[in-house]
């Protein structure tokens, strides 16, 4: 197993943009990536929480990642998108502005999180991807879940 | 050769267990419930070997043995008796309905197995 | 692994079948019931436990089960008589019983103390003489040998260990075996038993056809044949004895070692000798059972004659489902029920509505899946029964421990209702049957003094009422002392001291949180949970509870629950730009007022005046926070609503669509509860629309406090 980590030593992320900045979510944690489609409201929820929508059947809770980071309320258009990500057992939606690319990074391309970050968006984020000129944010989908849950509460 | 057993037994946990043990050795196996429906079962399958419990509702062991050795055509086949007890008396009562052999529960499978192809070819 | 995983839950889910069936069975029993079929169903319950808890070597259930078996055996046997101390002793160990299956299901530590209290009893009723043996007898001895040799009937493994060590390498036997003619009637086959033996290592074997009689006196099951074998081998003489097990008593057998071991002798291959067995010649009756043209009525005859009374007779056929594949059908049918809803909008949409035979196609596609969606919830009904079952141990606890003699009569125990509710139910019944032993019924001498039957009664029932289900709780006893209730409250300020309250009202202070009539905590109903708790749990099932009570008579407690929690009736109404369910049940009337039904109470609040009855105003808008409060109701649509409580008041709308049946998405998966928000539903354009918690909705809105009154009323 650590041999073949080793041996590949790539890993696949989804990336998408939020303003200028691009973040990342490990493909593994991704369920699927759905055009935005109107939200049902709940009340009484923080600001970030969009709403419920109907995936299937089932009812979905959709979280904006901008707000959620503290860059600010995103205001959705059918040209958004909502990325399903798997959040423990529950599966969780993530309004954000475009997906725009997916991308294979090698181990050696990681990099820990600067503490210099701000504080809010720093917790979401678990390490940095570097290439080229590019930085990644890479998403911490099991720190968001629990913190999220909790709120609710 | 495939041989075809009818497992009879009050206990669906023990039914299940007996069909898992002997299918997973290759036998065809048909289940009831109680000596009444071991009866019934019979009539629509020809086993090789009847496994059957002693404390059942309806119809215990004992009467279904009985029923079974009175049939002219079962007269022969090889029945084992599936007991908790290892007492003697218990296997006497057994042998005197005509049961072929006895069974111990719980069960080890490999014995299980050796039993029936003790009885049956 | 995993395939032993299912058949052990297999074995688990059996118990509970079998320990409702022990349970139901001693109850009969002591009540008087003395069909034989009773306690050989209840052995047998026992038995089947024991027998299944071997298989997967759960030890403890086992030495219980077999002590409890054994005690019953006496019972069975007729040896001790069913009075009340020993049902006593079997009620007891039918609960210790339960607990035990339960905690080795769960992997839990089971009652060490309990369990030892209920053995010492159960070994009471066995006598001495069987106490040593079921004592010292091992429960099982899988496939031990008995030949009425002195062998011990340990184990095999064990066994092998226990006997004097067989010299290691082959040893040459010789071997006599001589088939009585019960060898054959029995089934036994000697050339089988031959075979086996030929598998244990070199083996010679010889038929000695001298014994045979002459034919015209040979009876088909007659032997004569003598087999002589000799067999080198290194297995140890309990195998050769194992293969002949079962015909031990059939033939005569003798096995003796060669005094000189190991090589085989030239004598060996004396003729004639067939070295494995395919010797079809020699078989002395051969004879396959053979199935022929049936003709049962020979056997079915006799299987009629034996057939007890019991209960099985009569039973149902059934089958086990694994509950995923039935929530999945449960899901189609919602799905179903919402694509009608869709299909029946885009129909609307495309102005084909007047249409005669589509709108009686999509009419007869609603009757139908509300057919198949109500045929597909009856899977998960179940009988109370079990339920309720659950509860006379609870009585029997619960009696005992405050001294009292309490009985419990059930009614309307097959009455069914969804499975999720009959289990969701345990808890607050278990509370209110406690709390109905320890505070409903009174001690013998105040029943003596009001001249009721030293034995109180509870009468849990069960029935249908309009769609949905009436469970009630009646004691016999003294009621509710109101003046003490209504001390209580004011003293622990729940109400304010000038307060006057109708019965009922009194009576409804029991469900504040935070109200316990006993003086002192009692160890039976103090623990922790009030009657608060109760009624909140009936409640997120979608119930009420409610409550009466005639002093000196009795009080009485009753649930209202939905027959199941999958679908509801609701108001589909507009908030803001949301879509929201209110459910029917909690809908009185609805109405748009005229500017006279309103009165302002000052400071922008309004109440609507029903009939007379002025009823507070809740703008649901601003209460879930999605717009403004209205500036005047007279604006919005109001509806007349009822909460669990009685409470009533009028919830204001922007607009009201129609009424119809949705089903139930939980939120709580996700989130935590919402303030509010029951739960959510898929409308047929696929869009989400929540379902309004119009209790907790009206709670909160009114909490604020306007009077003592209002709160006691939307207390819980």
């Amino acid at each position: 197993m650590t041999e073949t980590t080793k041996r590949s030593g790539r890993r696949e992320f989804v990336v998408f943009r939020v303003g200028e900045d691009e973040y990342c979510i490990e493909i593994r944690a991704v369920r699927e990536i759905r055009r935005w489609s109107e939200a049902t409201r709940l009340p009484r929820t923080p600001h970030y929480v969009k709403g419920v929508i109907n995936l299937r059947g089932s009812v979905l809770p959709v979280v904006d990642f901008a707000a959620r980071i503290g860059l600010g309320d995103t205001v959705p258009t059918s040209r958004h998108s909502t990325i399903i990500i798997e959040v423990g057992e529950h599966p969780l939606g993530l309004l954000v502005e475009m997906v725009t690319d997916i991308l294979s990074a090698a181990e050696a391309d990681l990099q820990p999180t600067p503490s210099l970050a701000g504080e809010e968006t720093n917790d979401m984020v678990s390490g940095l991807i570097l290439i080229g000129d590019r930085l990644l944010r890479i998403v911490d989908v099991a720190r968001f879940a629990p913190q999220l849950e909790a709120e609710f509460a | 050769m495939t041989l075809t057993i009818l497992a009879v037994d009050d206990s669906r946990t023990m039914r299940d267990l007996l069909k898992q043990a002997l299918s997973e050795a290759g036998f065809l196996v048909h289940t009831a419930d109680d000596g009444v429906h071991g009866l019934e079962t019979l009539e629509g399958c020809a086993p090789d070997v009847i496994i059957t419990d002693i404390n059942m509702p309806r119809m215990d062991g004992f009467g279904f043995i009985e029923a079974v050795r009175r049939d002219e055509r079962r007269r022969r086949i090889p029945i084992l008796t599936l007991t908790t007890e290892s007492a003697p008396e218990m296997k006497q009562r057994a042998r005197a309905a005509g049961a072929t052999g006895w069974i111990v529960k719980p069960f080890d499978k490999d014995k299980l197995v050796a039993a029936i192809r003790r009885v049956a070819a | 692994m995993g395939e032993l995983d299912e058949l052990r839950g297999g074995f688990f889910q059996e118990c509970e079948d079998l320990l409702e069936i022990l349970d139901s069975g001693l109850q009969q029993l002591n009540e008087g019931d003395d069909d034989r079929e009773t306690v050989n169903a209840v052995f047998r319950a026992v038995h089947s436990i024991k027998g299944g808890a071997g298989a997967f070597a759960l030890d403890d259930l086992v030495r219980f089960a077999h002590k409890f078996e054994t005690s019953l055996n006496e019972l069975r046997d007729a040896r001790i008589k069913a009075d009340q101390e020993t049902m006593g002793i079997f009620l007891r160990a039918s609960d210790v019983l339960t607990d035990l299956v339960h905690a080795m299901r769960d992997g839990e530590a089971a009652d060490e103390g309990a369990i030892d209290a209920s053995l010492a009893e159960l070994i009471r009723l066995i006598p001495e003489k069987k106490a040593a043996e079921a004592d010292a007898a091992p429960a099982f001895a899988p496939m031990a040998l008995d030949f009425g040799l002195d062998l011990p009937t340990d184990d095999a493994p064990a066994m092998a260990l226990d006997l004097p060590i067989e010299p290691v390498g082959p040893v040459a036997r010789r071997i006599t075996f001589k088939p009585l003619p019960g060898l054959y009637a029995r089934g036994n086959e000697p050339l089988l038993l031959l075979r086996a033996l030929a598998e244990l290592g070199e083996c010679g074997i010889e038929c000695d056809a001298a014994g045979v009689p002459p034919l015209d006196a040979l009876g088909p099951e007659d032997a004569g044949l003598l087999w002589r074998i000799r067999l080198v081998s290194a297995e140890p003489e309990d195998s050769i004895l194992e293969i002949f097990e079962f015909v031990a008593d059939d033939c005569e057998l003798a096995i003796e070692a060669e005094a000189e071991a190991a090589a085989p002798e030239p004598e060996a291959a004396v003729a004639p000798v067939f070295a494995a067995p395919e010797p079809v010649a020699a078989e002395p009756v051969p004879e396959a059972p053979k199935p022929e043209p049936a003709d049962g009525s020979a056997a079915d005859g006799e299987a009629g004659g034996k057939q007890g009374r019991g209960a099985e007779a009569a039973a149902k056929p059934t089958i086990r489902v694994d509950l995923d594949r039935i929530e999945r059908l449960i899901n189609l049918a919602g799905e179903l029920v919402i694509t009608h809803a869709m299909l029946a909008q885009r129909i609307a949409e495309a102005n084909l509505s007047g249409h005669a035979a589509i709108a009686e196609g999509l009419d007869e596609f609603r009757m139908l899946t509300r057919d198949v969606q109500e045929s597909v919830m009856a899977i998960r009904a179940q009988p109370v029964k079990p339920l309720f079952q659950r509860m006379t141990r609870i009585v029997r606890e619960a009696a005992h421990a405050t001294g009292k003699a309490v009985k419990l009569i059930c009614e309307g125990e097959s009455t069914e209702v969804d499975k999720t509710i009959v289990e969701r139910l345990a808890d607050p019944l278990t509370h209110m049957i406690r709390n109905a032993v320890d505070h409903g019924i009174e001690n013998a001498e105040k029943r003596a003094e009001a001249g009721k039957p030293a034995e109180g009664a509870i009468r849990l029932s069960a029935t249908h009422r309009s769609g949905r289900i009436l469970i009630e709780i009646a004691d016999d006893g003294a009621g509710i002392n109101r003046p003490r209730v209504l001390a209580i409250a004011k003293e622990k300020e729940l109400i304010p001291s000038d307060a006057e309250l109708s019965d009922a009202e009194i009576d409804n202070l029991l469900f504040l949180p935070g109200f316990s009539t006993a003086k002192e905590v009692s160890a039976l109903s103090g623990r922790g949970v009030g009657m608060d708790v109760v009624k909140r749990a009936i409640q997120t099932l979608g119930g009420r509870t409610m409550i009466s009570s005639t002093p000196g008579r009795g009080t009485t407690f009753s649930i209202s629950l939905p027959l199941t929690l999958a679908v509801l009736d609701g108001v589909v109404i507009r908030v803001a730009d949301q879509i929201l369910v209110a459910p029917l049940g909690n809908i009185v009337e609805t109405c748009r007022p005229a500017a006279s039904d309103l009165k302002r109470m000052g400071r922008g609040s309004y109440v609507l005046v029903v009939r007379g009855e002025p009823l507070p105003i809740v703008d649901v808008g601003e209460a879930l926070g999605f717009r403004p409060a209205l500036a005047n109701p007279v604006e919005a649509v109001l509806m007349v609503a009822e909460t669990e409580d009685g409470a009533r008041c009028a919830l204001a709308v922007d607009d009201i669509f129609d009424q119809r049946q949705v089903v139930i998405k939980g939120l709580e998966d996700a989130f935590g509860r919402i303030p509010g928000v029951a739960a959510a539903t898929i409308l047929g354009d696929g869009r989400i629309a929540l379902i309004l918690d119009v209790d907790v909705l009206v709670r909160d809105a009114t909490s604020s406090g306007r009077g003592p009154h209002h709160n006691l009323a939307l207390a819980g």
